[in-house]
């Protein structure tokens, strides 16, 4: 049965606020999750008063003007700053994305920043990504194939063989989809969730791989894929503009197809 | 390392639920509230088959007016599911899965519900201000 509120020990308490610096003359207001595993103390809120004028476009830029200058103790993931690796992914004014590519113009009054939801926190903004990885390992993310590889070159395929995987291989697995999935939050146990779904569809679409049967043999299966009803939060969050919930279909399309034909 | 005292990230009370998330439980809330419809049905047809006596009893509960609020919110639920139960097979045949598109579908839903449940409801005041 799912739960709908939050566990005692993970309730959200009022935090500690930091003022702006003197001469500040664009403030902006952060309030970010803070939970420090040796304290023994519930999760809270800190509020940071920052000076845009001073700061560099991004939300990430702002968390890293934080760490440097006001509170070196905020811990956070973090490496490529351009989209690419899914390491800055946390839920940012109640959406997920990733915060080296979340504008902080587009935000209206604080920027208001927790982790990932429904995930164990590991520190502050820094979830727990161990189950969500072994899931990712259990559709066996690679080419499987009993054809031997030709002598002279690589496997190779057509355009319109290639153009079956745009959509899915740009996927960083930042886990923004995942996170966002109601279905996910209840039953992640058990079900893989979009990201991992949408990485299964990437190897039952590519052509050099020839082994389709046993890929949705595994899949077939009441909770690790049709736990997804159509909610459609990870497409409307995923920051890299994919399409889960269509991967999904294609999915459940394949074994209805399989089925009948 | 200690990793068992780890608190759980917020979820519902930090997430905005996009347009789609909210129709989806109300999807789910339709289908449970019209199988409590059902029983209601069978409720009426056991009152008619009951004789005058029961069938008046049955009839004076629909026709008031918390009986009357209630077979509105059935007649809705039954549109709405009906209307997103259609996107849902649309949805598993592949289409309709672009972000504007989901929108678009969303409104179509609400709309579509919203004007059946009043047709309904107009016909249905017509037609006993004529008897």
């Amino acid at each position: 049965m799912a739960e709908f509120t939050l566990p005692e020990n993970s309730v959200v308490k009022e935090g500690k606020t930091f003022p702006a610096p003197e001469g500040a003359t664009n403030v902006q207001v952060v309030e970010v999750y803070r939970w420090d595993p040796d304290s023994g103390e519930n999760p809270r809120i800190d509020t940071y008063n920052i000076d845009l004028a001073s700061c560099g476009p991004m939300v990430l830029d702002a968390i890293i003007k934080i760490k440097d200058e006001i509170d070196p103790t905020l811990t956070f993931r973090r490496s490529c700053r351009e989209g690419i690796c899914g390491s800055c992914s946390m839920n940012i004014n109640g959406r997920n994305t990733l915060a080296c590519t979340k504008d902080i113009s587009d935000i209206n009054g604080p920027i208001k920043i927790y982790p990932l939801p429904h995930m164990p926190v590991v520190k502050d903004i820094v979830p727990d990504l161990t189950h969500f990885y072994a899931q990712y390992a259990s559709i066996k993310p690679w080419i499987q194939s009993t054809t031997p590889p030709p002598p002279d070159k690589e496997r190779l395929q057509s355009k319109e063989e290639r153009a079956q995987l745009d959509g899915l291989y740009e996927c960083i697995l930042c886990a923004c989809c995942s996170t966002s999935c109601p279905s996910y939050w209840w039953n992640g146990d058990r079900y893989l969730g979009p990201a991992i779904l949408l990485q299964a569809y990437r190897w039952l679409a590519d052509s050099r791989d020839e082994n389709a049967g046993e890929r949705l043999d595994e899949l077939e299966d009441p909770f690790k894929l049709y736990r997804c009803h159509t909610i459609m939060n990870c497409t409307e969050t995923c920051p890299k503009g994919l399409n889960p919930a269509k991967a999904i279909a294609e999915i459940k399309k394949l074994l209805v197809e399989r089925k009948i034909a | 390392m200690n990793t068992s005292n780890r608190p759980l990230s917020p979820h519902l009370d930090v997430y905005k639920l996009p347009l789609s998330a909210l129709l989806s439980i109300v999807h789910r809330g339709t289908g449970a509230f019209l199988s409590i419809g059902t029983v209601a049905l069978v409720w009426w047809l056991m009152s008619l088959a009951g004789g005058e006596e029961s069938y008046i009893v049955a009839q004076k509960f629909f026709s008031s007016f918390m009986g009357s609020l209630i077979l509105f919110g059935w007649t809705f639920a039954l549109f709405f599911h009906l209307a997103n139960g259609i996107r849902h097979l649309v949805w598993d045949c592949g289409y309709g899965f672009e972000k504007t598109a989901v929108d678009k579908s969303s409104w179509v839903v609400i709309g579509t519900a919203g004007f059946l449940t009043f047709c309904i409801w107009f016909f249905a005041y017509v037609f006993t201000i004529g008897a």
